[in-house]
């Protein structure tokens, strides 16, 4: 019998109780609309608040890696400098642009925080607090995480501008080619684990996390689905589409106001996005460190609350996202495909046979031990 | 609730959140009206024709060859989940599957389409 050594700390108390209070006392439609609101209402608030936060880590961070300061005026060490910005960002004019195609100009941030927001949606942030679980759930993230590049083409080619365009254009290609990767990655542990759905597949990462579970070729496929996340969300090295002393903005050139806003969030988001998912995927999610037969140690493990394991793995990787985005110098376009077609995709395709021959043959930790 | 109700839930929220914070920007923001700010911004040089135009092929044929790799990801990820059942049978006709997918990366390769010109 596999315990839980449930506690107090729990979301899973909160969200089983309200269910059960709303199913009791009102009709099931009514029950389902307020539950809808609920969702609605905790999904804006995690959505903003964890963009504010990893705004404000991220400048903070960043200062420490250039030897600066930081924000330290607003508040103390600056901890209220996001909202601020916040603030003043949403004071500011939007301006309209006379030469732009108005109707995709203004559909393109839609496209992109509503693909942010319905792969945010599917992330289970702790035991049981996930709002989409699908039996799908791995290849439901590729594949509407992707439809944040349509924002993207829309805002640089609606815009009427030639930074926009260059921007836009080398965001698609580069996208489209690391997003092969991060989809084959994260396929190679969908062999391992066998199943798509993201919250079994943590509850088979109990007592042996898939990085550890699948060694070798789960190493691998965690340090592509690395590079390949961190490109996909056009930061560190891989930042050319908005190469600012190139194109200026890159495809959000013509954008102010919230509109740019959108898109800033948006990145922020995708990059917590992929932290999250290789958390969940590789690391183990939620799930506390945990080793099979030392149940004392396990114990001790679980007083930490799930949602504190998550956010720790994911700052963990975001923190290694930063250190990569400023200590090394941005790639040339033409050395940034090659790394994806000539490199990471083979090395991918042999990856992900080699995992299944570790699979067939019994070679994974859990099998061994 | 189920799953289809949840999705529902979410995308409406992603919308929500778009509607409510552009609503709230329009009303808040000012707005002044100047001829020169309705130009596209090119670091004050004037903008010579539309950015319309006809584009370096080069991104294309990345996007083609993308394709070819999703369509296959599509096929591949059922395969993935029932791999441990199918066995060695799975195994041997996947690396068909690959191999065919690997020559058509390396005819790419050497046609030279995978060079930046």
């Amino acid at each position: 019998m596999l315990q839980n050594y449930s506690q107090p700390l729990e979301f899973t108390n909160l969200t089983t109780w309200i269910d059960s209070t709303l199913g009791a006392n009102l009709p099931s439609f009514w029950s389902i609309a307020i539950e809808m609101v609920l969702v609605a209402v905790a999904l804006l608030a995690v959505y903003s608040l964890t963009a504010m936060i990893l705004i404000y880590v991220e400048r903070k961070i960043t200062a420490f890696f250039q030897a600066r300061i930081g924000p330290n005026r607003v508040g103390k060490y600056g901890i209220f400098q996001t909202v601020a910005d916040v603030i003043k960002i949403l004071l500011k004019e939007i301006i309209h642009v006379n030469k732009v195609d108005k109707f995709l100009f203004y559909a393109a941030p839609f496209f992109m925080i509503v693909a942010s927001m319905l792969t945010f949606g599917a992330i289970p942030f702790a035991q049981g607090l996930h709002a989409v679980d699908f039996n799908i759930g791995v290849f439901y993230v590729t594949a509407v995480s992707s439809l944040g590049i349509i924002g993207v083409l829309l805002a640089g080619w609606s815009s009427n501008n030639k930074y926009s365009m260059i921007g836009a254009m080398r965001s698609g290609a580069q996208f489209v080619s690391y997003e092969l990767s991060a989809g084959f990655a994260l396929m190679t542990m969908v062999v391992l684990t066998g199943t798509m759905q993201l919250s079994e597949m943590i509850e088979s990462q109990r007592f042996c996390w898939n990085i550890f579970n699948g060694h070798i070729s789960a190493i691998v496929a965690f340090i592509i689905y690395l590079i390949s996340g961190h490109a996909e969300t056009n930061r560190g090295p891989f930042d050319l589409p908005e190469a600012e002393s190139e194109l200026t903005a890159g495809y959000h050139t013509e954008y102010s106001g919230l509109q740019f806003g959108f898109f800033y969030l948006a990145e922020y988001l995708n990059m917590f996005i992929i932290a999250s998912i290789a958390a969940t995927v590789f690391l183990g999610g939620w799930m506390p460190l945990q080793v099979r037969g030392w149940d004392a140690f396990n114990q001790i493990m679980w007083y930490l609350p799930s949602y504190m394991w998550f956010t720790i793995k994911v700052f963990l990787l975001i923190f290694f996202s930063l250190w990569v985005r400023w200590s090394f110098p941005r790639l040339r376009i033409d050395q940034l495909l090659n790394l994806e077609w000539k490199y990471l995709l083979p090395i991918n395709l042999v990856n992900i046979l080699v995992m299944v021959l570790l699979v067939l043959a019994g070679w994974t930790l859990n099998d061994i031990f | 609730m189920s799953n289809a109700t949840l999705f529902l839930t979410v995308f409406l929220t992603g919308l929500l959140l778009v509607v409510a914070g552009l609503g709230m920007a329009i009303l808040l923001s000012p707005k002044s009206f100047n001829t020169q700010k309705g130009e596209p911004y090119e670091c004050g040089i004037p903008t010579h024709g539309t950015s319309w135009m006809q584009f370096k092929a080069g991104y294309y044929l990345y996007a083609i060859l993308y394709l070819m790799f999703d369509v296959e990801a599509i096929f591949l990820f059922p395969w993935a989940t029932i791999v441990r059942e199918l066995g060695v049978q799975g195994l041997t006709s996947i690396v068909f599957f690959l191999v065919i997918l690997g020559l058509g990366l390396a005819y790419a390769w050497r046609k030279g389409v995978l060079q930046w010109k």
